[in-house]
């Protein structure tokens, strides 16, 4: 079943939580809401199961408004951060909850109930735990329980608030995979909450970037993180790092050097250059910007080094270290060329910030 | 080498650790023989007193004094008082508690503030405010009495004045715990379809079973011990509206120790019995009642 969000407001004291938000989750889709705290992601997950009701706007399933519809009537299951399992039942107890809570009309014979959250607990791994407390369980099985438990009640979306936030790495990736193949096995929808961007971009089919109580883009995370149609995008999805820039008759200069990026259609006027690691290269002397190189540490399967550029400002930019190039060390001189990055207009606080970054010791010139 | 030099340096380490925070032999000695004496005198040697003044006459007395039909009359009143006013608190002590936990709402911290009330108010002025209000001379009074409805005097009075000295017992061990649940275990449930009295049956009443019966524990004992507001809204009419503590005193005024000594001891031996009892849920059941959640 699609969900929709139309225009949904919602506000807490005078702090507004979501503004205006319009989002579509695909039928069979699941979809991350990924967004740093105070984006409004998890108000707005909660929203769309009915535990919070909007100010304004209206939660679409299918072709049924679900607004006014309340939250135990509203066939969701949720999964909570702390797991919220009761813990004066068994596992097969919690499980079975939701469905010994129908009406006498819809409920399942026992039978029929034991044998479903026998599957169910098969279907999280977690077979032969039925019996047990949830206070006997880890981390990682408490919320594989809250997952069977939620999915006991066949929602029509399956809503899951930082599903992995309470539990370590390890656990974490393992839990990630299971929800993918649980995923991939049910085709239920599926939307749910994180503020970590390796996990949204792994999980989701797509994924819906929030900021201040609103959803800056939605996309496959190939889309959020190769073509971003936002400074806060960009600086959020994937690795940046920044440089103040001028956008003049077309073409991109910092300082008083043009660079090999075209301004991608913004306005003339101060602008931002976001680099990924792999946008720089080293290069001769008489080719590029020389820097010094201020630190190199280990990152995701490589190097990168930290380069100091030199001239006013001090600005700091990261590149990926390639085979053969492992011999820098550190307070080296190096010379960096632009291969490619993104502009989008400086806004105010940004340019501020990356202007304002203190210039820490003078790098020797060569 | 340094291995050798460094590991009996490292050994005594852990003692030195508790030298730091623990005070010297003889000052503990000191301290704990201190707290002995105090709690000898002011609290075991009343008790033992109590007891042995009751059993003076021998058991034959003993027994005797609770053959006095106004004995009896008390102590079914006594009874009587606390079934009505000990559910009655469980009821609104849950309620408040509920309220306070669960919901955000301006004046909640006033409401937790008027939940404590009757703990700083004296219990005689909570029993005068009753008669000011339900007395013949009262603002209600004459009204309910046109209407043929006695409070003042009568057991009506009698649970009112109980039930409100003894509010706060329930709501106050309530709150903490509730508090600190919060309200994921409710939401869960009510995604899963529960209805709110399903809800609050299977999901949040297991949850705090072990502080309300807690809660019950103690204010059932005030319940029944409950001497101030009780005596001003009472009337001290013998056979009728004289409670336990109050058969107590005019027993001890007309000089009838063994009477007001063994009546004593049954509210003594309710006061041990509730202690056993809560000292064996803190016990067995600590972490349901002191703090939140297991997991």
């Amino acid at each position: 079943m699609d969900i929709r969000a139309l225009g949904i407001t919602k506000e807490f004291g005078r702090a507004a939580a979501l503004r205006d938000v319009d989002l579509e989750v695909r039928s069979g889709e699941l979809m991350a809401l990924l967004g740093p705290s105070g984006s409004g992601k998890t108000t707005l997950l909660r929203v769309i199961a009915g535990l919070e009701q909007p100010d304004a706007g209206e939660i679409r399933f299918g072709d049924v408004d679900a607004t006014p519809i309340p939250v135990r009537r509203r066939g969701v299951g949720f999964v909570f951060q702390h797991y919220a399992l009761f813990r004066h039942l068994t596992v097969s107890d919690n499980v079975a909850f939701g469905l010994r809570a129908r009406g006498r009309s819809r409920r399942p014979p026992p039978a029929e109930i034991a044998r479903r959250v026998r599957d169910l607990l098969d279907l999280v791994q977690l077979a032969g735990y039925g019996h047990r407390f949830p206070s006997q369980l880890s981390g990682g099985q408490r919320q594989r329980v809250a997952l069977a438990r939620a999915l006991a009640v066949e929602p029509k979306v399956l809503l899951l608030d930082e599903p992995f936030g309470a539990l370590d790495a390890r656990v974490r990736k393992d839990l990630r995979r299971s929800l993918r193949e649980i995923h991939d096995a049910t085709g239920q929808t599926t939307v749910f909450v994180t503020h970590d961007q390796d996990e949204a971009l792994e999980l989701a089919d797509r994924v819906a970037i929030l900021n201040g109580g609103r959803v800056e883009q939605v996309g496959t995370p190939d889309e959020v993180h190769d073509a971003p149609i936002s400074a806060f995008v960009m600086g959020f999805v994937g690795e940046s790092t920044q440089l103040p820039v001028e956008v003049r008759a077309g073409e991109v200069w910092f300082r008083e050097a043009r660079m090999a990026v075209p301004p991608q259609g913004c306005a003339p006027g101060p602008a931002t250059l976001f680099l990924r690691p792999d946008d720089l290269a080293f290069c001769a002397p008489q080719d590029g910007w020389p820097g010094q190189v201020l630190m190199i540490r280990r990152a995701a399967g490589g190097r990168r080094a930290e380069v100091k550029l030199a001239g006013p400002g001090g600005h700091l930019v990261e590149i990926d270290l390639r085979e053969g190039e492992a011999a820098m060390a550190r307070g080296d001189i190096v010379h960096l060329r632009v291969r490619a990055g993104r502009v989008f207009p400086a806004r105010a606080d940004a340019a501020q910030s990356v202007e304002s970054r203190p210039q820490s010791g003078r790098v020797p010139m060569p | 080498m340094s291995e050798r030099e460094t590991a009996p340096r490292r050994a005594p380490a852990p003692q030195r650790a508790t030298a730091v925070t623990a005070e010297p032999p003889w000052m503990r000695r000191l301290l704990i023989g201190v707290a002995l004496l105090f709690l000898s005198v002011f609290l075991i040697l009343p008790l033992a007193v109590v007891f042995a003044e009751a059993f003076r006459g021998g058991l034959a007395v003993y027994r005797a004094a609770f053959a006095d039909p106004d004995a009896r009359a008390a102590i079914a009143l006594t009874v009587t008082v606390a079934a009505i006013a000990v559910p009655l608190n469980l009821v609104f002590g849950i309620a408040a508690a509920w309220a306070v936990a669960k919901f955000d709402f301006p004046g909640k911290s006033l409401l937790i503030t008027l939940i404590d009330l009757p703990f700083s108010v004296s219990p005689v002025v909570a029993g005068l405010v009753f008669v000011l209000l339900f007395g013949s001379q009262g603002w209600l009074g004459p009204w309910l009495g046109g209407a043929g409805i006695e409070i003042i005097f009568a057991l009506p009075g009698i649970v009112l004045a109980t039930v409100f000295v003894t509010f706060p017992f329930i709501a106050r061990e309530l709150i903490p715990l509730m508090q600190d649940q919060g309200n994921a275990d409710e939401e869960a449930a009510l995604t899963l379809g529960a209805s709110g009295l399903r809800t609050f049956l299977t999901v949040t009443l297991p949850n705090i079973k072990w502080a309300l019966l807690y809660g019950v524990l103690l204010c059932n004992a005030r319940a029944m011990g409950e001497f101030g507001a009780v005596a001003v809204v009472s009337g001290h009419i013998r056979g009728l509206t004289n409670t336990m503590p109050l058969h107590v005193e005019i027993m001890y005024n007309e000089y009838n120790l063994v009477g007001a000594f063994a009546m004593a001891s049954l509210l003594a031996s309710l006061a041990l019995v509730t202690l056993a009892i809560k000292s064996f849920l803190e016990w067995r059941f600590a972490g349901a009642i002191a703090s939140g959640p297991a997991h």
